[in-house]
Parts: C-alpha cells; sequence; structure tokens
C-alpha cells in the first residue's frame, strides 16, 4: 500500500510516501504501526485531530477499513480557495 | 464542465470571455476569483501545494454537486498551485445559469466547498520564515449553511 504524506505531515516525517507492508484492519491500526516506526513519525501522528485522512483519494475518518485499500494519504485540514 | 489544476497562470478575462461564450439560454454568468493576499506584509512566495488526482476528483464532485443542486448550464473550476506572488490570482470559479440567483448560489457554495474539502494547501514564505496558513473554523462552519 502507498502512504501519502502532504503539507507539515510531510515536512515532519521527511518524505512525500511510504510503500508499506501491513495487516492493517483500519486507518487507526495502520497509524499505531507508523507511530512505532520512529520519533519523526510519532512527531507527526502525535494530535490526531490534527490531520486528515483520505482512502483512495476519498475523505474518509480513522476508523476506516483498509481491507483492498491502495493509497492512504494523511494531511491537516484543507485550505484551497 | 472543465476543472482544471495547472502550474502556470491563467488569463481572468479570456476564461470568462470564453465561458460566457460557449453558453447557450443562460440568462446569467457569475465569475469568483481568489488573489494571494500579503496578510502579514512581508510575504514572499505563497506556496500551493496539492495532492494530484485527489484533487480532480474532489473538484469535479463539488462541481458535479453544484450542478445539479442549481441547475446550472455549466461550471468551470481552475486553480493553481506551486509559489505564487502577492496579487497573482490563484484560482476562480464561474457558474452559469438561466438566472442570476443560482448562478450567485452555486459559486458560494464552490468556494465554500473548495476552500475545506479540495485538497489544497499554503504555505506563506516571508521575511521571517515560512508557515503553513491554518485552516479556519469559519470555513468549516461555512458548510453548514448548505
Amino acid at each position: 500500500m502507498d502512504v501519502l504524506y502532504f503539507a507539515w505531515v510531510r515536512e515532519r516525517i521527511g518524505t512525500p510516501k511510504d510503500k508499506v507492508d501491513t495487516e492493517a484492519a483500519t486507518v487507526r491500526d495502520l497509524v499505531e504501526e507508523l507511530r512505532a516506526r520512529e520519533p519523526r513519525y510519532e512527531a507527526a501522528f502525535a494530535d490526531l485531530s490534527a490531520l486528515r485522512v483520505a482512502v483512495d483519494q476519498e475523505l474518509a475518518d480513522f476508523d476506516a477499513p483498509l481491507a483492498g485499500v491502495r493509497e492512504v494519504a494523511f494531511f491537516p485540514p484543507m485550505t484551497g480557495g | 464542465m472543465d476543472i482544471r489544476v495547472q502550474e502556470v497562470p491563467f488569463d481572468l478575462g479570456e476564461e470568462a470571455r470564453a465561458f460566457a461564450a460557449r453558453q447557450s439560454g443562460m440568462g446569467a454568468v457569475v465569475t469568483f476569483t481568489g488573489i494571494v493576499r500579503d496578510v502579514a506584509e512581508g510575504l514572499e512566495v505563497m506556496e500551493i501545494e496539492h495532492y494530484p488526482g485527489m484533487t480532480e476528483r474532489a473538484l469535479t464532485r463539488i462541481a458535479e454537486e453544484a450542478r445539479a443542486r442549481w441547475g446550472l448550464g455549466d461550471v468551470l473550476v481552475v486553480h493553481r498551485f506551486g509559489r505564487l506572488r502577492a496579487d497573482e490570482l490563484i484560482m476562480m470559479v464561474a457558474t452559469a445559469a438561466r438566472h442570476r440567483a443560482d448562478a450567485f448560489q452555486a459559486a458560494e457554495f464552490l468556494m465554500d466547498y473548495l476552500k475545506s474539502r479540495a485538497p489544497f494547501w499554503k504555505k506563506e514564505h516571508g521575511r521571517d520564515g515560512a508557515s503553513w496558513v491554518a485552516a479556519r473554523d469559519e470555513d468549516e462552519d461555512a458548510l453548514d449553511r448548505w
């Protein structure tokens, strides 16, 4: 699965994209796996209320299931316009 | 319907002219344009990041909803990304409807949704460093009226 990061999440983690081999059932489980990796991931995911998530390019919540999912993205609230 | 996400500038006059010219039976065209503001005085560059793929999908969904809800004849959304300077045009929307009320309301709906449901992020680079623009509660609250 591709895991993408945008804006300050990308900067904090230090990469725009990870290829992740995971058995995580939900986004929340995936976050826990990522947090356990390294302090920079722990820092990026410290406050989930400051983050939004998209699953296969659709906005989702942290309880969204990951079965069959190809792409998950984490980012701060959007500021378009 | 025309949805464009691009790095290069766009010509507001030409876009508005071409949009109006290709309508038929529409009595009203409304355009809105967003411009980079130097809020803190000292802005050197406004960097706009987006999520290629999802951005186009999100904008298309929002535009389709507006078209269905207000019976629009046409919708145009142009949004830039990359590095912009103060007073450059960031984005525009145009709506065409039989009557002006629908065209105005649809344009407002598009803007409200585009601000907090399309994956763009702004970073201000100024004399004193760089910082990400935080989303505003008012922008999220603005969705409630729809």
